[in-house]
């Protein structure tokens, strides 16, 4: 029987044999990629009606990122100086570097990497009221950028256009928190290439370049998980605001800050029995957010604000009052079905607006802020959970990919001036 | 124009802030050359003092004054208050010269420390790379009548009563289980208000309610008619016997009342939470809330208003207020109750002596209306036919009696630490006179102070005890 079965014509057997295989193969394959699609097409029915998918991908495998391994001045050495840093709204680079360096996206080769982060804190010089001073930020950076150029290769590979940075300041990597001298300075120079993170977005700017990624103010996510409250508790509160109306101390006569749109809220809100705003501090602040049904976000002194992630985490439907805010992740959040912006001149008409917002449009709104996914989306948790910020932002960076052949240089080709920019910042630091 | 260009000139010099371009350097010249260049420039400098001494902007306003024949714009104030402001440069590349005809505001020179740079008014051609979004002083717009619309007031309000309703279909209880409400009365002073607080209760409470209300000595028309005003489902049954005086009687009589009512329920298989509503009982609107997540039998706290007429007689009784319900342990299961004993004078209704509850009032207990229901699925075992209980006789002092094991009870309000109702009697002297259905018909009966059924009126004088 055997012998019969190997003397049979084996090439004839081969044949079938090889053939049949081949089509169990195929269409083993096919299956695998008819069950792949199901199952996303699934994910996707399953979270439709929710602020997209692009929030819940998943960036590991998607890119590798490179972290510079930079002298402790830069970064720890200036945190041990003032542990405040860890707290205020600025913190995000700091905890985007711890982030970094335990995340499955590092890697240890540079040759692989697709971008590369230098860890820098250049929001860490704080006043003795915990303001950041920008003054020395760009020496600083400049001094970094020095080190990886001259260290490693990739920064001169292409010039910074595969490396990004995490700078939250109010006007982002222009480096001053005045609006008119920031925009004088422009973003430095030495980034011109490079991606930027950063809070702040307006359209049409200066110091928004094009390409950066606009992440939300840090917000403490701890403390504002516990002060929640039972959500059947009635929102009772029509609209809330606590913060300044007018910055005495640098713009007593108003009409700067805020581009004049906070003393407009006051001045005709502010007998209005709708309308819960003061500049008090009060303890149950995070509790009475989560009793109103809108709560205002104006502008400051720049556009972003941290009420925007405490809106959203609190269920409060935020008011955007800021011209041609650029808000974070606009891209994977549908920031008009969430929020209600209000152009500044129409302030005055601030409460006609909002009542004639239809009530199922407010209930879609609330129910859209209820998603989880949204609210983890504006935190920085530590450790990190999958589809909150730092994930937002690898996603971000890995949509930007695959980089285009043409950020590449050619040997001895020079596109950045490393001397332009004020004569004071070019100042080692 | 000139006079534009002469001050733009100036302010350049004096700020540093602003790159001049090479049509405004010709122009400087030009200052030295003529007499009236030199007396505008002159006069520039006095307005510039002027300003200092007086702390304000002078030459702004004199130059609005000056312009505002030439404009045919809006008024002076509206100007200066409520227009925004000329751009600066939203680029930093070469700055436009278009000096056109608008106004530019002058940097304050009495206030140096700001350090604006100055404007160029560009209202003609609009920067095609920026924003339209201008840095600089922006007016404060304030609308003609600051002041709050009732309309817009209203319509707010009824948006929060949207989302609240909402909120409560989103987080609150779902299916809510109607209310049975079983309430034994009778004609008497107080009974108009004690059943108008408890109708209103009852009004509030966002539920179904079947009020089932068991008036001893027949049904009379003025309860009738009160209960007409509730609007909510009554079922008023009478009850053959009148209510006796004495309060033991009364309690144990008021026991029969309620099982009649029940009765009725087991009868018309009516469904819901049968909650036990005296009509002199105050019930606090969460205990409706509550009571929705009973299974079969639940138990409230009662507080206990132990009303005292005459202070005299304060003693031990008046310390704390008592609490009747039921008593957990650490890991919230029923242990026992809180009750006390009451005192066992006979007391008549009316007095001003301390009336005190029974042991367990049944207040303090709601049931699943399906436990009386002949046949029900899921009904537990160890509950007792309602028709045993009243052939026996037995004890009706609280519903416990219809259960076989009292452990069964499910004790609600954070285990019997929220007290969610009280109980109170407050009753008029029995002999007392009112007008009836509170109409008085002469206005002689009220002011000639006819006993209207007061009770601390007559302090230490209540010798009468007629029935």
């Amino acid at each position: 029987m055997i012998g019969d079965w190997v003397g049979f014509s084996v090439t004839k057997k081969m044949k079938a044999s090889t053939f049949a295989f081949v089509v169990l193969l195929v269409y083993s394959s096919l299956l695998r990629i008819g069950a792949d699609e199901l199952d996303q097409s699934q994910q996707t029915e399953r979270i439709s009606g929710s602020a997209g998918d692009v929030l819940e991908d998943d960036p590991v495998g998607r890119l590798k990122v490179f972290v510079y391994e930079l002298p402790s001045k830069y970064n720890k050495k200036i945190l041990q100086k003032d542990a405040r840093c860890l707290n205020h709204m600025f913190a995000a680079e700091i905890y985007m570097h711890r982030f970094l360096l335990s995340s499955p996206v590092r890697t240890l080769n540079p040759e692989e990497a697709d971008w590369f982060y230098t860890p820098v804190y250049t929001t860490c010089d704080l006043t003795p009221n915990g303001l950041p001073l920008p003054f020395k930020s760009p020496r600083m950076m400049r001094s970094a950028i020095q080190l990886i150029s001259s260290n490693w290769p990739y920064w001169n590979r292409t010039e910074g256009a595969d490396h990004f940075f995490v700078t939250p300041h109010d006007f982002g990597a222009c480096f001053h928190y005045q609006e008119e001298k920031a925009i004088e300075r422009g973003i430095l120079s030495l980034l011109q290439r490079a991606t930027l993170v950063q809070t702040f977005g307006q359209r049409n700017h200066v110091c928004l370049k094009e390409g950066s990624i606009t992440i939300p103010p840090y917000a403490p996510p701890q403390k504002m998980q516990s002060h929640l409250i039972p959500p059947d508790t009635p929102r009772s509160i029509f609209v809330y605001f606590r913060g300044l109306f007018y910055d005495v101390g640098n713009d007593p006569e108003g009409g700067y800050y805020a581009r004049g749109a906070r003393a407009s809220v006051w001045e005709n809100f502010k007998d209005n029995p709708l309308f819960d705003i003061s500049t008090e501090h009060p303890t149950t602040y995070y509790e009475d957010m989560q009793r109103a049904i809108f709560c205002l976000c104006p502008l400051g002194w720049a556009p972003w604000s941290p009420r925007l992630v405490e809106g959203v985490i609190f269920g409060c439907i935020p008011v955007i009052i800021a011209d041609d805010i650029v808000l974070p992740f606009a891209d994977a959040i549908p920031w008009e079905e969430i929020g209600v912006f209000v152009d500044e001149k129409d302030v005055p008409k601030l409460d006609s607006i909002l009542t004639s917002i239809p009530p199922e449009v407010i209930l879609r709104k609330q129910r859209l802020l209820a998603n989880p996914s949204m609210k983890q989306a504006m935190l920085f948790p530590q450790p990190a959970r999958p589809g909150d910020a730092f994930h937002q932002i690898l996603n971000g960076l890995a949509r930007k990919l695959p980089h285009d052949s043409s950020i590449y240089l050619k040997p001895g080709q020079k596109i950045l001036d490393w001397t332009a920019g004020p004569v004071v910042d070019q100042k080692p630091w | 124009m000139k006079l534009w260009m002469m001050q733009q000139n100036l302010n350049n010099r004096r700020n540093n802030n602003f790159r001049v371009n090479g049509i405004l350097d010709s122009g400087v010249e030009g200052v030295y050359k003529s007499p009236p260049a030199l007396f505008y420039f002159v006069l520039h400098g006095l307005f510039c003092l002027f300003s200092l001494v007086m702390g304000f902007r002078f030459a702004r306003l004199i130059i609005f004054l000056f312009l505002s024949t030439n404009n045919n714009s809006t008024s002076i104030t509206d100007y200066l208050y409520n227009t925004t402001t000329t751009p600066i440069l939203t680029s930093p590349t070469v700055i436009t010269t278009n000096v056109a005809n608008g106004l530019t505001l002058d940097s304050p020179p009495a206030t140096p420390t700001l350090q604006n740079p100055d404007t160029v008014s560009n209202q003609s051609t609009p920067v095609s790379t920026g924003s339209h979004i201008i840095v600089g002083r922006h007016g404060i717009q304030i609308r003609a009548w600051p002041h709050p619309d009732p309309i817009e007031v209203m319509k707010a309000h009824r948006i929060m009563e949207r989302v609240q309703a909402g909120q409560r279909l989103l987080y609150g209880i779902k299916n809510p289980k109607p209310l049975i409400v079983i309430t034994p009365t009778y004609v008497r002073t107080f009974q108009n208000l004690h059943l108008t607080g408890l109708m209103h209760s009852l009004m509030l409470a966002p539920y179904n309610v079947t009020w089932i209300v068991v008036e001893a000595g027949g049904p009379t028309r003025e309860t009738a008619a009160l209960l007409a005003k509730s609007g909510c489902r009554t079922i008023h049954i009478g009850f053959d016997q009148r209510m006796p005086i004495l309060w033991e009687d009364r309690h144990r009589m008021e026991s029969r009342m309620r099982l009649r009512a029940l009765r009725v329920v087991r009868d018309q298989r009516l469904d819901g939470i049968v909650v036990f509503g005296d009509d002199s009982n105050i019930h606090s609107k969460e205990l409706f809330d509550e009571i929705q997540s009973v299974k079969w039998i639940g138990a409230v706290s009662v507080g206990i208003l132990a009303h005292s007429g005459n202070p005299d007689e304060q003693g031990d009784e008046n310390s704390p207020l008592p609490v009747q319900g039921p008593a957990c342990n650490s890991s919230g299961n029923l242990v026992g109750w809180n009750t006390f004993n009451p005192l066992s004078h006979g007391e008549k209704i009316g007095d001003n002596e301390t009336v005190l509850p029974m042991k367990l009032e049944w207040a303090g207990f709601v049931l699943n209306s399906r436990l009386v229901w002949k046949e029900a699925e899921g009904k537990p075992e160890w509950v007792k036919d309602l028709e045993t209980l009243e052939n026996d006789g037995g004890d009706l002092e609280s519903p416990l009696s219809l259960l076989k094991n009292g452990s069964v009870v499910e004790p609600l309000g954070s285990c019997g630490s929220k007290v969610l109702l009280w109980w109170l009697r407050v009753e008029a002297r029995e002999d007392g006179k009112f007008p009836s259905g509170w109409i008085a018909d002469s206005p002689s009966e009220i002011t000639s102070g006819k006993k209207v059924g007061g009770t601390q009126e007559h302090k230490g004088k209540h010798t009468d005890k007629t029935g």
